[in-house]
């Protein structure tokens, strides 16, 4: 087998090495009852043809983003990924390197963490950023547990424009955590409610933009409110590209930003693995989970850099750290910072601009359909839409017709009561023929 | 001074009682990076968590010797950790502490004991 | 005759023995790379992209201030990472022993089937009669994962161990919750490894330690004593962190099933008994595999990991959203909403559906092995970490020196005693010899811990290089040659670094106001 070194005669020598007769001598301590003879009941082992056949077959079944009209957004963006990035990221020293405990032997590794950090920083526009979370929606749920770490207060304000998946994961901590969820009904542009439910025992409000519907929005106000008040301001982002264009969440008064750093080096992949980002004041740091990346000097006086502030971490603290968390997104993260280096600020700003763009030819398209009614006041790459139908049903019936038409509310909160909205992205990828299709079979739809 | 089984030291004037922990911890814990030390105002039995004193790699408690109620607390160790390593039966103090059960003070070790005590880890 | 004579030497001068400085401090291959932000002409970037229209409909929202983001073009850029990969070591480059990492080759199959468009370039949230594939090949990993585990179910979602453990007691607590039964208290080893408590008092629970016995396992005795009422659950990992196969294991499950626990297997142990042994014929109740370690998964520098989690019957019905049902039609159906069969369901780890990605690489993976190779995954596995024990036993102390050990072979630092070096000392010698050092100081209940992981994907030939090494470092401490080893490693991209100075003076990015450099004190 492929992967398995070991020559029959390299086992006999060995097992003689050791002093036993057979490999089964060395599984003595596993009790009789649970011993099993023979292999389980799978296939046995196959040749690289043989699963290249079999896997292809399967991802033949699926029909691919880039195949045709495609619209899909909340929460996953489909952006182009520069060729350089996937072939640097699959370099051995950064494929199958470990975890940098070993500095010395990992500053490949290291000084891009650190390089990485400074750009999460740059671009949230805030002070410091941790070397990455699992995700964007993991790093919410941190971020609540964060703030009321921080001000030491049991309630935390969701607004209604959060992605309900990243209200949902946010709940499933809080709900061990003591932490009591206040999470605001949806609204397109619902963050004004947020000041209204802020209170003495709020630890912090936590607000989307652009939001679920696309809304881009300006948080200052709440930034202001929640400080007097005391709480911490936690602003979420999921798509990152937008702070190629829309002020960032430091800039507006941000205590903590999180976001989805998807877009940006790493493809759809059908949902993961993907990359969190986490920044926050630097008052705030020793309070922040995930890894952290440092500065330092070696023995000679060179400039180096380590993993540090590791006392937070539950290898350390056990039960009483910061969080249980212990990897983060390694070769995602390298990914987003080469291609956030690919880009520069130049290149960031152009590809924010034409994302703008396309989306606003899509709102010009789908605004002239009859039965279309745009919700989204402002937006990004963005924005919902009503239809006179049942959202999901029209989505299945342009898929048909070879359109993947958006998101509809429902398949993220199925309760909710908007069946009728339907959450739409453009991108640079978006071709002006696409729309145009887009457009056509939507306005065929509605009135069949 | 007096000391406890766990190595911190206190020092009494009055009813206050400054409290830290001894040259040996120090020297066990090795480089210390970072001190939480407790806010004032916070009351504390004998035996309860009062700081932690946080090394590269470990952390580890620093238990209250006596009970009472955190008046002072240094926070120059935010900026200068070290200090903890330079002098820590002195400018390495972590907190001060009103003294509500004076009988508490009794029953500690003073450094004849606490000398002998160390000759058996 | 013509005499033609191209004038340059053919052989090496091999008189001379001075190593002269380089004139400008470059080191051959080893090349020296600034930061990002170090660099003239931060306007410059990689990408060509098309102009847009600005953007005259958002007003104030939009970004005047400069964002701080300097860019490359795409030879610098490509230079910059090969240049920094270089200071990287890797399983590419030899054995990485660390144990409980499971560090075994990374099949290159794996990368190339999860960049099949068909698998990358899908959305999660794509009608599901358009991504059936996909639906697919979630639906077989978690097949593979149950038969191999011999449980019935697995939530797949986690996207690391930890993140699994997270899940595997949520799903736990919600069991004990809708008996009306809540329970204070979780048992853990004290060899465990720091999630296991971090994880069990994250959820809330108060966590007890239970004792070791001299060899190495679960003190029953200890156990039994603490196990009552109060005890939600026991978290064991087995093989456990010393290395060592809990004989007893399924009377530990009995025990905490009598008292109304539940037994919470780590499962970042695996790769010792995959396709010999099932959770599931121990008693079991919920285990989280590390798709990155058993099931070779690139660890790429610290993640992303995926750590789906089995469950047996009785937590079968408290699993996260979402999973794979099967269609009447003989198609698939992913149900992401907490009605019908998922109406107890504790909730979500996460936004979307899970690790695609990893699942695609170590279904290749799987499949690659079969039945019969996954078995010899773990045979090997064992054989390679009893074979470095037999052949170091002389020369270091194993911690548990009777019987075998599994896929990680476990050694204190007695040996060491009186030759003033340090297991860390030891470790960064070995980095100087070529290799990655163990694991070090885990598990805590080991003084001075060396933890030695082979994996079965290491050939004999680099065993007993490995070995050698070893050994003449060992030899070399009991010499005395402290010099070797307090100042090691000498010959790695960088010295030792200070890492006090790192957390007493913590600088976590790069900043634009020149600041001075950092000297240690």
């Amino acid at each position: 087998m492929r992967y398995l070194p070991l020559s029959p005669a390299d086992r006999v020598e060995m097992l003689g090495a050791i002093g036993v007769s057979s490999i089964d001598d060395l599984f003595v301590d596993v009790p009789a009852a649970a011993r099993r003879e023979g292999v389980v009941d799978l296939p046995l082992h196959a040749g690289e043809l043989e699963v290249e056949r079999e896997m292809s077959a399967m991802a033949a079944r699926n029909r691919t983003a880039g195949s045709g009209p495609f619209f899909c957004g909340a929460g996953a963006y489909r952006h182009h990924v520069p060729a350089t990035v996937d072939h640097i990221i699959q370099r051995s020293e950064f494929l199958t390197s470990y975890t940098p405990y070993q500095p010395e032997i990992a500053q490949g590794t290291l000084q891009v963490l650190f390089e990485f950090q400074t750009q999460v920083a740059a671009l949230t526009g805030m002070e410091v950023a941790n070397a990455s979370m699992y995700d964007g929606s993991t790093a919410c749920a941190e971020a609540v547990m964060m703030a009321q770490r921080v001000t030491r207060r049991p309630r935390a304000v969701m607004s209604g424009g959060v992605h309900p998946h990243y209200v949902e994961t946010t709940r499933t901590l809080a709900h061990v955590a003591g932490v009591d969820l206040v999470v605001l009904p949806p609204a397109v542009d619902g963050e004004a409610a947020v000041l209204e439910a802020i209170d003495a025992d709020t630890a912090c409000v936590v607000v989307q933009t652009p939001n679920v519907f696309g809304t881009a929005t300006d948080v200052t106000k709440i930034a202001q409110a929640a400080q007097a008040a005391g709480a911490l301001l936690v602003v979420v982002t999921t798509e990152v590209v937008s702070l190629g264009l829309l002020k960032s969440p430091g800039e507006m008064g941000a205590d903590i930003v999180v976001a989805e750093g998807q877009s940006i080096g790493n493809g759809l992949n059908f949902g993961g693995p993907y990359v969190g980002l986490f920044a926050a004041k630097e008052k705030f740091v020793r309070q922040m989970p995930g890894r952290l990346c440092g500065e330092t000097v070696d023995a000679e006086g060179r400039r180096g850099f380590v993993l540090t502030l590791s006392t937070r971490e539950q290898h350390i603290r056990r039960d009483k750290a910061t969080s249980n968390i212990c990897t983060n997104s390694g070769l995602c993260a390298l990914a987003f910072s080469i291609n956030m280096t690919l880009l520069g600020e130049v290149g960031l700003r152009k590809l924010a601009a034409l994302n703008h763009e396309r989306a606003r030819q899509l709102h010009k398209a789908l605004g002239k359909i009859k039965g279309v009614e745009i919700l989204t006041p402002r937006f990004f790459n963005e924005f919902a839409i009503r239809l006179p139908k049942n959202a999901a049903a029209m989505v299945e019936t342009l898929a048909g017709n070879g359109v993947i038409a958006g998101v509809p509310y429902s398949r993220l909160d199925h309760d909710a009561g908007l069946d009728d909205v339907l959450i739409v992205a453009a991108t640079e990828t978006t071709l002006p023929e696409d729309i145009a299709i887009f457009a056509h079979s939507l306005d065929r739809v509605i009135h069949a | 001074m007096r000391f406890t089984k766990d190595h911190e030291w206190i020092e009494v004037d009055g009813d206050i009682a400054t409290i830290g922990i001894t040259a040996y911890a120090a020297e066990q814990l090795g480089d210390v990076v970072f001190v939480e030390v407790p806010p004032v105002g916070k009351a504390v039995k004998q035996g309860d968590g009062l700081a932690v004193v946080e090394s590269v790699k470990a952390a580890s408690d620093v238990y209250a010797p006596i009970s009472g109620e955190v008046v002072e607390a240094n926070t120059a160790l935010g900026d200068a950790p070290e200090t903890v390593n330079a002098v820590p039966e002195t400018g390495g103090w972590f907190a001060k502490v009103k003294i509500s059960d004076p009988a508490q003070i009794e029953g500690l070790m003073d450094r004849a004991a606490y000398e002998q005590y160390l000759s058996t880890l | 005759m013509s005499m033609h004579n191209i004038g340059r030497p053919t052989r090496p001068d091999t008189a001379g023995d001075v190593t002269p400085a380089t004139l400008t401090g470059g080191r051959g291959l080893l090349q020296d790379e600034a930061l990002l932000f170090e660099r003239d002409g931060w306007d410059k970037t990689g990408v060509d992209l098309p102009e847009a229209a600005p953007a005259d409909d958002l007003g104030d929202l939009v970004r005047d201030e400069p964002i701080g983001l300097p860019g490359l073009s795409e030879p610098e850029a490509v230079r910059h990472y090969v240049r920094l990969s270089q200071k990287n070591h890797a399983i590419d480059l030899a054995l990485y022993p660390l144990g409980s990492c499971t560090m075994k080759h990374n099949p290159r199959l794996n990368e190339k089937m999860a960049r099949l468009p068909g698998f990358s370039d899908i959305h999660p949230l794509q009608p599901q009669s358009t991504v059936q594939g996909a639906l697919e090949l979630m639906d077989k990993l978690a097949h593979w994962l149950k038969t191999l585990t011999g449980m019935p179910a697995v939530a797949l979602s986690p996207k690391a161990g930890a993140h699994g453990e997270l899940c595997g007691l949520l799903a736990i607590r919600a069991a004990h919750e809708a008996r009306g039964d809540a329970r204070k208290t979780v048992l853990v080893p004290t060899s465990a490894h720091g999630t296991n408590p971090a994880t069990a008092a994250f959820v809330g629970y108060q966590v007890v330690e239970i004792a070791q016995t001299q060899d190495g396992r679960v003190d029953l005795a200890d156990l039994e004593a603490k196990l009552g009422a109060d005890v939600a659950a026991i978290m064991v990992t087995n093989p456990n962190t010393c290395g060592l196969f809990e004989r007893d294991v399924i009377e530990i499950a009995r025990l905490a099933h009598a008292a109304g626990a539940y037994f919470y297997c780590d499962g970042a142990n695996f790769n010792a008994i995959v396709g010999r042994v099932r959770p599931g014929d121990l008693g079991v109740d919920a285990m989280h595999i590390n798709l990155h370690k058993t099931f070779s998964t690139p660890h790429g520098g610290g993640g992303p990991g995926a750590g789906p989690v089995v469950l047996s019957e009785a937590l079968a019905a408290f699993a996260p959203a979402p999973w794979v049902t099967h269609t009447e039609e003989g198609g698939f159906h992913l149900l992401e909403h907490e009605v019908g069969e998922a109406a107890q369901a504790f909730g979500r780890m996460c936004a979307f559906h899970g690790q695609m990605g990893m699942y695609v690489r170590a279904y290749a993976y799987m499949r690659s092995h079969g039945a019969d190779g996954l078995r010899q995954v773990a045979e090997d596995a064992v054989l390679n970490a009893n074979y470095i024990k037999a052949r170091l036993s002389d020369v270091m102390s194993p911690a548990f020196p009777n019987g075998p050990c599994m896929h990680e072979a476990l050694f204190d630092d007695g040996w060491l005693e009186g030759t003033g070096i340090t297991t860390l000392d030891f470790a960064k010698a070995m980095i100087d010899e070529g290799f990655h050092p163990m694991t070090m100081y885990f598990p805590l209940v080991v003084h001075g811990a060396m933890l030695i992981e082979p994996t079965e994907t290491e050939s004999k030939q680099e065993l007993d290089r490995f070995i050698e090494a070893l050994r003449l470092l060992a030899q070399a401490a009991k010499d005395g040659d402290a010099e070797r080893f307090k100042g090691a490693p000498f010959h790695a991209p960088m010295r030792r670094l200070d890492e006090t100075l790192a957390a007493r003076k913590p600088r976590l990015r790069w900043r634009p106001v020149a600041a001075e450099p950092l000297a240690a004190e």
